[in-house]
This record gives C-alpha cells, structure tokens and sequence, in this order.
C-alpha cells in the first residue's frame, strides 16, 4: 500500500438497516482527509450520499432485496483520488440504459444513478466473478 | 420510524425526528402522510429541521406525499431544512416542486 493511502473492505448483510453504517464510515473517511483542500464537509456528505446510493442499488435492486446475500463495499483513497467499489451478487443492469429523471414529470423514483453521476467523476457498473461491481472515483487533487 | 405530529391551525404539522431520511425509513413517512391525506387531511406541512441527511429513496417519499395531495385537493409543504439537505433538493430542481419555509412558523401562515 502506497503511503498515504486508507483502504476500507467491509461486508454487510443486504440490509437497508447498514445504511447509516456504511455511510457513515464513508463520511468519517472523507472528513479525515486533511490533504482535501475543499469543502470537506460537503465532500463529507457527498460520499455518505454515493455510498448509501449505491447499497439500495445492490440492497434492492441487484440483490433483489434477498437479506442471505452479502452487499461488499471496498474504498480506497490516495493522493489523488477517491475510489468506492460496491459489490453485488445479482443479475446486474446496464447502467447507461437509466435515463436521467425527467425533470417536468414527478416520479417518487430514479434519482439514485442520477445522484451518483452528478456527485462523481467516473462511474461504471460491470460484471465481475459472476456478480456485479459499480465502481466510482472522485478526483481530490483538483478541488 | 420516529415522527411526531402536532396540529397547528388548520396544519398538521409532522416533524421528522430523525437523523436520516432514507431508503431504511422513508417508506414510514410516504404512509403517514398517505393515511393522513386519505382520512381527509387537506394541509400537511413536513418539518425537517432534525434530518442531516437525506437520500433519494427520502426525496421519494416527499414526492410521492406531494403527488398525494394534489389527488386529495390538499397542499404539503416543507419546512426547516438542513443546508446539506436542501442542497439535495437543488440538485434534483425539486426546490421548484415545494414550497420550503425557513421555519415552520412561517410555513403555517402561508397555507
């Protein structure tokens, strides 16, 4: 591991109830990270936000609210960038098949990709080892 | 999840009194305020002053109680918001679907 560098590797349950958990260490990473030079309470927010997107997306939608499977969350951060990979053991979707909300028509639903793809700099949703893994970064240097 | 109502004028006023709206508790508010609109409720008004944190599934759950009264002719407004949480509305542009008041107060005289 590169000096400088946090690494976080934690399995939930495929529970909505570890929200505020997952969340919540993601929160407390990003307010430790004294090399950020923006706002890091937002920052703080923001990642809280991304990784509680994410696990409702695998909770709910990818692991088919199944409470046996396992939702894997990874996150590293070194100098430059903020990694968080959530793993799913679902059927997976195409993620650039979800169209952005329609902003006129109110829907209660669909603004979770949406989110993600606002508050981060890449995201992807791939298959991997017969599941499912969405990746996304956060670039820290140019803030 | 710990709601707790308080009737003001011809406004029921329901004060979420947690710290995350999210996809874990925001099906409880969208059926309160269902039951409540469905019983005959015109004016709801939504406190959020103890909610740090809110999530699309939170967003959902307002929106779907919006949609509710405008079926039921009545009218749901929000109140108290958080920064970081009234930033949620901003970026979804729901801040153009409610009307938000600084504080409850406020948002009973416009009803």
């Amino acid at each position: 591991m590169e000096k400088n560098e946090i690494e976080v590797d934690i399995k939930v349950p495929n529970q909505t109830r570890y929200l505020s958990l997952i969340g919540r260490i993601g929160e407390d990473i990003a307010k430790e990270l004294d090399r950020f030079h923006g706002d890091r309470d937002t920052l703080a927010y923001h990642i809280n936000l991304v990784l509680t997107e994410a696990m409702v997306n695998a909770i709910k939608h990818a692991n088919a609210n199944d409470p046996d499977k396992m939702v894997h969350v990874y996150i590293t951060i070194s100098d430059q960038d903020l990694l968080i990979r959530v793993y799913d053991d679902g059927q997976g979707f195409d993620i650039n098949s979800i169209p952005p909300p329609d902003f006129d028509t109110l829907e209660d639903r669909g603004r979770g990709i949406y989110i993600i793809k606002q508050l981060m700099d890449t995201v992807s949703y791939e298959k991997i080892n017969g599941g499912n893994v969405l990746e996304m970064t956060k670039n820290l240097s140019c803030m | 999840m710990n709601l707790k109502t308080e009737e003001k004028n011809d406004v029921l006023v329901i004060f979420v009194k947690e710290e995350r709206l999210d996809a874990h508790n925001s099906n409880d508010l969208k059926v309160t305020m269902q039951e409540f609109f469905d019983g005959g409720r015109k004016n709801i008004l939504v406190d959020l002053n103890d909610v740090r944190f809110i999530d699309s599934s939170g967003l959902g759950a307002l929106v779907s109680g919006f949609k509710n009264a405008i079926s039921h002719q009545g009218s749901l407004k929000l109140a108290s918001l958080q920064p970081q949480v009234k930033s949620m509305f901003e970026l979804t542009r729901l801040h153009r679907v409610f009307e938000i008041f600084g504080s409850t107060a406020e948002a009973v005289e416009n009803f």
